[in-house]
């Protein structure tokens, strides 16, 4: 039972940064149908942050809480320019978006290569996040419990802005229909930049995340960009709880498979269960409905 | 989709007679293609550059399936370093087992290394017969896209969302071969393959032939997918990409139109990486996983993606540039090829193939697309 | 061939709760040249595609005696209905002799699938007579005009030996003269099948339509004769009340006619 229990929390504490990476991919991807697969060095970009902070300031604990809202900064403002420089001239098309992207992140790659060296560094994890606590025999690492709160305070935040705010408004009217939101005096190209601004930070904050439970390298984005994208092409483009449940059952799925198998069985099984839930819901979990011929 | 991915001639039989310069010349340009092929390379390169072009053409192979599906069927097959390997371990499954047997062992070297016991795992053994592994190597690649493509185009899963899963195929079984150290090579591979059915690949003259079978197969390769380009076939595929579902009005089912190229360019890939095995001696997750599945893409994208020779070209020029240049400055051919992805996608999206075709409605203005165009 | 009768029974569509079409009764007789017409948002395109299996739905449709409902697609496509839409739906890249052949050839076997395009299908030299586009059959699709973009998807449907057309809109944003042309075509169409006309234009509609149905809120409220329909109370008071309006009035509203929950993407 304990191993159930202690299994589903690694599930849980897996989904949980998937779904830390997926979050802004939604909003990339899911909002408005770019696929950037620099979406992986955004998060190294958070990464490195961490990590120059802690060279500059010795406390752990410090320089994580001020990384948090830096590497948003950095990642977002990258992603930015990303968007301002390239992606917005290929709104009409989102495969080559996709290749041109890859190229952006093999540059980006190289590029921290050059600055930091290609061998992976590591940070400190502040005491408070190091340890474990115990509830009922199971044990709880300190810090996939401060990622998971991480995750569930970002998907919060974005709820809340695109509920709330004039932004998240004028976000949704640009995904439902472009040309009406422009007609309508919506600056579509500002909104485009905020919304690829907010994703990509969100990239840089799963970034300083994984600083805590992994090293940092220049090609850790690689890592999990697949994984993340299988998330929103699984909880469908519409909603952001369709990725936040499907970043936790991937989550226990694979943990749970890796269990009772090996991982790279596991990752082979999770690919089959999804190409079968496609077959069921091939729009993913939830979607828009639209009557248009394409 | 840009205008600039119009093929030039398709107009054989309804337009006026075309000369006789002009009905030569796809015949003509295959003619010059076998020569360089098969006469002048072999003469004037070493034999270490001949090898070196025998891996290139391999890739060529490979995207002479992107062009097709791809370029003609608008399918982003981000994963064909799924069926290059199938294609691949096949092959030099049988060559390890035929270089043990011809020592007088009966497991591979590997195995031997990593303890697996005595015998034989039961799904290599079919592999001794070369019949059989040869088959596999085009066979193997074509089921499992066939397989995947069927659950994925039947619920129309397309665009962006096939391209991840493709691409997710070619991570897993990246993953799932290191895994398995034992039976597969994990992350080395199957390396060091000395002979090729009863032939020493130790021997320059064993090599040459290996290039010519290569340089034979990418001929062979062209011209059936020319057929295929100028057949209704082709024409049908094209009309799948550019509206699926007007095409399903026709009462045609776009997900066959589109599983016959993604199986035909699947059992490309595949015969690429079994030919890939004798002429670099090697294959491994490296060379199959995400990175040289985007690869593949990417020379059929510089080099024009709809356009059969400009993808090949491409796809030969990316890896030549590649080899020259990653050894001397790592570091720059990293950005350059970086740079490559975002110019020519990105600001080409017919490759430069498009550019000859811009070139050649500069200095013949036709009628043809004259008018309100 | 007169083409083939139409029957719908009871046919409802429902979008999240909101009934686009609820519960139509229609009979299209063999060989008639029907139009349907409504205010926007009554149901006339969602009826369409529930016909065409674009969309699902309940109640019961029969051509020819079989059952539509619950087929895909392509094999309703197959036996012998074909539709356009909205916005005219050509290959751009092909030329309009590939679109045609295209259209022609769902029943073509895997060989001749694999040949190179030998000659001219007949029907499809008849269908290019038909629509008027002989002289442009080597212009990629792409470049051709509104109007002949749409003449060529009734060719396209015509070498598809389809029975019954539903065209969806075929005039919108045509000129006069187009209009005139596209209406004689219709007629010559309509002589060896039954055609199923969606339209906004009630000049267009006065000057060919053999009968009419009027729909409102995914209800038939009228059927008939044009005179018929026209003399119909409720129809003056829903609909026809407003074609009293200069024409240009209505036509500046957005061509494509939306269900409120659904958005055109």
């Amino acid at each position: 039972m304990t191993v159930i229990l202690n299994q589903s929390f690694t599930g849980i504490s897996i989904g949980a940064v998937l779904l830390l990476i997926a979050l802004g991919l939604t909003l990339t991807f899911g909002q408005m149908g770019v696929i950037n697969m620099a979406h992986g060095e955004f998060i190294m970009a958070g990464a490195y942050t961490t990590y120059v902070l802690q060279k500059d300031i010795s406390g752990a604990g410090v320089s994580l809480l001020i990384a948090l809202p830096l590497a948003f900064l950095v990642a977002g403002s990258l992603g930015a320019l990303l968007e301002w420089l390239l992606i917005r001239r290929l709104y009409t098309r989102p495969l080559d978006t996709l290749l041109v992207t890859w190229g952006v992140s093999l540059m980006l790659q190289q590029l921290a290569r050059d600055i930091f060296g290609a061998p992976n560094v590591q940070t400190h994890a502040p005491d408070l996040l190091t340890g474990n606590i115990s509830v009922g025999g199971i044990t709880l690492a300190n810090n996939r419990l401060f990622i998971l709160g991480l995750a569930l305070l970002c998907v919060l935040g974005v709820t809340l802005i695109l509920r709330l705010t004039p932004l998240g408004r004028r976000i949704r009217a640009v995904v439902q229909n472009r040309d009406l939101a422009e007609v309508s005096g919506i600056a579509t190209g500002r909104v485009d930049r905020m919304t690829f601004f907010i994703g990509s930070g969100l990239a840089g904050v799963a970034g300083v995340a994984l600083t805590l439970v992994g090293p940092i390298g220049p090609t850790m984005g690689t890592n999990y960009i697949v994984d993340a994208f299988l998330v929103v092409v699984v909880g469908g483009i519409a909603q952001l709880k369709g990725s936040v449940i499907t970043a936790f059952a991937l989550g226990v799925l694979q943990s749970v498979l890796e269990y009772s198998t090996t991982v790279s069985v596991a990752k082979v099984i999770v690919l089959v269960a999804i190409v079968a839930f496609l077959q069921w819901r091939p729009q993913g979990l939830y979607t828009l409905r639209t009557r248009s011929l394409a | 989709m840009t205008t600039t991915l119009t093929p030039t001639k398709t107009t054989p039989t309804a337009g006026p007679t075309p000369s006789l310069l002009e009905r030569l010349r796809v015949p003509g340009a295959f003619l010059l293609g076998a020569v360089l092929l098969m006469g002048v390379a072999p003469l004037a390169l070493s034999d270490f550059r001949l090898d070196l072009l025998a891996k290139y053409l391999c890739y060529a192979i490979v995207a002479v399936g992107v062009s097709l599906a791809w370029g003609r069927g608008g399918l982003l097959v981000l994963g064909q370093g799924v069926f290059f390997g199938l294609g691949g371990y096949a092959m030099a499954m049988h060559l390890k087992l035929a270089d043990a047997a011809a020592t007088g062992q009966t497991l591979p070297d590997f195995m031997q290394l990593y303890g697996t016991g005595d015998t034989l795992p039961w799904w290599w053994q079919p592999f001794a017969n070369p019949a059989f592994a040869l088959a596999m190597t085009v066979l193997l690649p074509m089921a499992v896209a066939a397989l995947l493509g069927f659950f994925v185009f039947r619920r129309r899963v397309k665009g962006a969302y096939f391209a991840i899963l493709s691409q997710a195929l070619a991570a897993a079984l990246a993953i799932w071969l290191v895994g398995q150290q034992a039976t597969t090579g994990g992350t080395n591979g199957l390396t060091d393959i000395q002979g090729f059915f009863g032939y020493d690949l130790g021997d320059p003259v064993n090599q040459r032939t290996v290039y010519f079978i290569i340089a034979a197969a990418l001929l062979l390769l062209m011209a059936a997918a020319r057929q295929l380009f100028v057949s209704r076939y082709g024409e049908l595929l094209v009309a799948v990409r550019d509206s699926e579902e007007r095409v399903r009005f026709f009462g045609y089912d776009p997900a066959n139109v589109k599983l016959v190229a993604y199986v035909v360019a699947a059992g490309m890939a595949g015969l690429a990486g079994a030919l890939f095995v004798p002429a670099v001696g090697i294959i491994s997750p490296a060379l199959i996983g995400i990175v040289p599945s985007i690869g593949f893409v990417i020379g059929a994208a510089v080099g024009g993606r709809a356009s059969l020779v400009g993808a090949v070209l491409g796809a030969i020029a990316v890896a030549w540039a590649q080899s020259t240049l990653s050894d001397a400055f790592p570091a720059a051919w990293t950005y350059l090829q970086g740079l490559l992805f975002v110019l020519a996608v990105g600001f080409l999206p017919g490759g430069l193939a498009s550019l000859v075709t811009v070139l050649r409605r500069r200095r013949t203005p036709t009628t043809q697309t004259g008018g309100t165009a | 061939m007169s083409g083939e009768g139409l029957t719908v029974r009871d046919l409802r569509v429902t979008f999240d709760g909101f009934k686009a079409v609820d519960g139509v009764d229609l009979d299209i007789r063999s060989g008639d040249l029907r139009f349907l017409i409504g205010p926007n948002g009554a149901g006339k395109t969602t009826l369409v595609d529930a016909v065409t299996g674009l969309v699902r739905s309940a109640g019961s449709v029969r051509f020819g005696g079989e059952e539509l409902i619950g087929k895909p697609v392509h094999r309703i496509a197959r036996m012998g209905i074909g539709r356009t839409f909205q916005t005219a739906t050509v290959f751009e890249e092909l030329t309009v002799l590939q679109n045609l052949d295209i259209a022609a050839g769902a029943g073509r076997g895997p060989l001749t699938m694999l040949r190179r395009r030998k000659g001219i299908p007949e029907q499809v030299t008849k269908a290019l007579e038909t629509t008027g586009l002989t002289d442009l059959r080597d212009r990629p699709a792409g470049v051709l005009a509104h109007g002949q973009k749409q003449w060529l998807e009734i060719g396209m449907l015509l070498v598809q030996n389809v029975r019954l057309l539903l065209l969806d809109e075929p005039v919108a944003g045509m000129s006069h003269d187009e209009r005139e042309a596209t209406g004689e075509l219709l007629r010559r169409v309509s002589e060896d099948h039954t055609v199923v006309v969606i339209e906004h234009d009630m000049d267009f509609m006065r000057s060919f339509a053999r009968s009419v149905t009027v729909l409102h809120a995914g209800k038939v409220l009228s059927e008939g004769s044009v005179a018929e329909v026209q003399a119909d109370a409720r129809v003056q008071e829903v609909y026809l009340g407003r074609a009293s309006e200069p024409e240009s009035a209505r036509e500046s509203e957005p061509a494509a006619a939306s269900v409120p929950v659904a958005e055109e993407a």
